[in-house]
């Protein structure tokens, strides 16, 4: 595995990613095997079919209900948030919800950033944002800690740093981490990273957060986690910023169950983790701790795209649990760094064309069989397949095509060679002349079939045509029946 | 699923597919035989072509229509449709009606159509309810491979396992990650040659350590598979679950 740093790389450069990706079996068998493991423990997590698919339509129906009521529940979130003493702010870029977050460290002359795991502060890229400012911002999410130690970028949603072995991780804390050996013992290897972290969390002016889940009716965020980080980021220093997209919000504290129910079992395997942090508002007068100040930033970058159309919106029902990635065959064999994406898999597949548009996002969609093993697995019923097809079509619109709600980057896929080659396709199968032709040309050419066939002869051997189209059997079939009576087989 | 078993009809149409059409012929006649057997009529309409998912799975939606609106016009009749492909069956059942969101009345027609059409394997068991106990022919081990389409949308590997289990002589060997995709995919296959490359080769990899021949009942997925093993150089061979059934029932290996 190559340690460059993975900052600032486009998803445009998906293909040249690939082939490297692909060229690396032992990153393609780390892979392989982690997904295998986590099939299995999330299989062992859902026994019995019906409870399943029962709890599945009570995630769908409340993610549902979220998003139809979204505008009035945000409203009813700030207000709540506020009532409890959070400042809420609104970022429409990553640029604006870094700004906020600098201007808050900068009013409150913080030096020290500890972070709990956010996928959005990653979405932002916040820690590079303030880092160039001269505030230093540490990973606490153990996964997170290794990625950021080795200068790369998650490749997972829910584990970070999935991609390396022990044997990385042993070689790059002996690097990086002063007085650690090469041990791999990984109980070893977690000890000498919490050591660090540890320390690190007093010494923190602000921690900064994700959120799971948002609840509107009484101003709660939920965090999942396992290893405390959480709790400590959110807790130890004196300010607390969390951060979250917009679509993260659910009406009430019921609606969040079915979800805190999905989202580990579906993750991880496990059946709950081991901390929920339900955080509502700062330290209060008499509280032993707790932050003195605590703020909110909700994100948009794009979400209100998918929002917009009826079709893409089912797109922010992901609760970002990673079963779809942990079960796609492509992402098992390339990996989550080759997308370039902040969401790798099939989540990013569907969800960077609105975060990037899409131009820069053009491969992802068209980079799946769709097999379907996404959304057999999500928790909240996304139709990843649908959406991909969508997305597709949105990319394949010609220029100036005249759309109800146009996306960024329409029209990215466009060519008028592909567009002929589509309509001479339809123009033979939708009309029996040229079709018959085609069946004619095809069969009695077939020594002639080409020996590179694009992308199917590079593992394949070529396609040759049969003799006698089925058509043609038929025909002489028929023939036959009218001319005699032919026994039954 | 669990519904009363439609009436049994005495005439079906028969959907080849493009890909049986061109290339595995000997596919869609051994599903005219294996019906025949039933004593059912089977019709083949010779203005057929394509049920339009390779456009409809790239995001050219209009080109599918067109093609779809060609076919939709053949099957008058109220028989059932009969398709010996999973994922085809599933385009022609679950995508056809929302090619005509715009057209109501090509919609209905669509809609007509589409809830006539059965896989193979589904039809034979749910509707037909075969009786294959007397089929013949040498021990043999093989493997099934499912399209994910024709598993999800049309249950099709519940259909397989229950046809070839019936068989006299014939052992089923689960490969490992059996419900994993073979990396076909239609265009997929052309467009990210490489990954789609690196998921036949493991689906080879895996099918090849339990048997030397798998049967599926879509040939998208058996010619993917075929094709990367002969690229390979493995001797693993796939047939129609057509094929194999008709040769069974015949006596032969
Ligand atoms: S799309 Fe579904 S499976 Fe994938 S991360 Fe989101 S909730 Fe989980």
């Amino acid at each position: 595995m190559s340690a460059q740093p993975l900052h600032f790389v486009s998803p445009a450069q998906f293909r040249g990613r690939v082939s490297e990706a692909l060229a690396d079996d032992g990153l393609r068998d780390n892979f392989r095997s982690a997904m295998n493991f986590l099939r299995d423990k999330r299989a062992s997590q859902f026994p019995d079919p019906v409870e399943t698919e029962a709890l599945r339509d009570l995630g769908e129906a409340v993610r549902k209900h979220a998003l139809a009521h979204l505008p009035a529940l945000l409203e009813k979130l700030e207000a709540n948030l506020q009532a409890r003493g959070v400042e809420v702010h609104w970022a429409d870029t990553p640029d604006e919800a870094c700004a906020l977050i600098h201007r808050i460290a900068t009013e409150a002359g913080a030096q020290r950033v500890i972070k709990g795991k956010s996928m959005v502060s990653e979405e932002v890229e916040l820690n590079h944002y303030l880092e160039a400012r001269g505030i230093d911002c540490l990973e606490s999410d153990m996964g997170e800690y290794i990625v950021q130690l080795a200068g790369e970028r998650p490749s997972h949603i829910v584990m970070p740093a999935i991609h390396k072995t022990k044997q990385d991780i042993a070689r790059l804390f002996e690097q990086k981490i002063p007085g650690a050996g090469y041990t791999e013992d990984v109980d070893a290897l977690i000890h000498t990273g919490r050591q660090v972290l540890r320390e690190r969390f007093m010494q923190a002016d602000i921690g900064i957060s994700g959120v799971n889940f948002a609840i509107a009716e009484t101003g709660t965020l939920w965090l999942v986690e396992n290893e405390g980080n959480g709790r400590l980021s959110t807790t130890v220093p004196d300010i607390h910023i969390a951060m979250m997209g917009i679509e993260k919000v659910v009406d009430t504290l019921e609606h969040a169950l079915p979800l805190a129910s999905l989202l580990p079992r579906s993750a991880t395997g496990q059946a709950a983790t081991t901390y929920f942090n339900l955080i509502t508002g700062p330290r209060r007068p008499g509280d032993q701790d707790g932050p003195r100040r605590m703020h909110l930033v909700l994100l948009d970058n794009g979400r209100s795209q998918a929002y917009a159309d009826a079709q893409l919106r089912a797109t922010l029902q992901c609760i970002r649990c990673g079963a779809c990635m942990n079960h796609c065959p492509v992402y098992a064999r390339v990996g989550g760094h080759a997308y370039g994406t902040t969401y790798p898999g099939p989540i990013g597949q569907i969800l960077s064309p609105h975060l990037l548009g899409l131009e820069a996002s053009r491969d992802l969609p068209t980079a799946s069989s769709l097999c379907g093993a996404c959304a057999e697995v999500c928790p909240v019923r996304i139709p990843i397949p649908s959406l991909l097809m969508r997305l597709r079509t949105e990319a394949n619109r010609a220029p100036g095509a005249r759309t109800a709600q146009p996306l960024a980057g329409q029209g990215a896929s466009f060519s008028l060679g592909q567009k002929l080659v589509w309509r001479f396709w339809s123009g033979i199968y939708a009309r029996t002349g040229p079709y018959r032709l085609l069946r004619w040309a095809a069969t009695r050419l077939r020594r002639w079939a080409p020996r590179r066939q694009m992308g199917w002869t590079q593992h394949r051997t070529p396609l040759v045509p049969a003799a006698r189209s089925l058509h043609d059997l038929m025909k002489a079939r028929r023939m036959a029946v009218s001319d005699r009576d032919v026994k039954k087989m | 699923m669990h519904a009363a078993r439609p009436p049994r009809p005495d005439q079906v149409y028969l959907f080849g597919t493009c890909l049986i059409d061109l290339f595995v012929p000997e596919a869609g006649l051994d599903a005219v035989r294996l019906l025949e057997r039933e004593g059912l009529t089977v019709h083949y309409p010779q203005a057929q072509s394509c049920c339009g998912q390779p456009a409809w799975t790239s995001g050219n939606p209009d080109e599918a229509r067109r093609v779809a609106a060609a076919q939709i016009a053949l099957f008058d009749q109220p028989w059932p449709i009969v398709v010996p492909s999973g994922s085809c069956a599933g385009m022609m059942r679950h995508h056809w009606p929302a090619l005509f969101d715009d057209e109501p009345a090509l919609q209905a027609r669509a809609r007509d159509v589409a809830g006539r059409v059965h896989e193979l394997a589904g039809f034979l068991v749910e509707v037909l309810a075969v009786d294959y106990s007397g089929a013949g022919g040498e021990p043999v081990t093989v493997g099934l491979h499912t399209s994910c389409s024709a598993r999800r949308e049309m249950g099709t590997r519940v259909h397989g396992v229950q046809l070839l289990s019936a068989l006299p002589g014939v052992t089923l060997d689960t490969h490992a990650s059996e419900s994993e995709c073979c990396g076909f995919g239609g265009v997929f296959s052309l467009k990210h040659a490489d990954i789609s490359g690196a998921i036949v080769r493991d689906k080879v990899a895996s099918l090849s350590a339990v048997c030397e021949r798998f049967v599926t009942a879509d040939c998208g997925c058996m010619l993917n598979i075929t094709h990367a093993a002969e690229h390979q150089g493995r001797p693993l061979r796939g047939e129609h679950i057509a094929t194999f059934l008709r040769r069974r029932l015949e006596g032969e290996a």
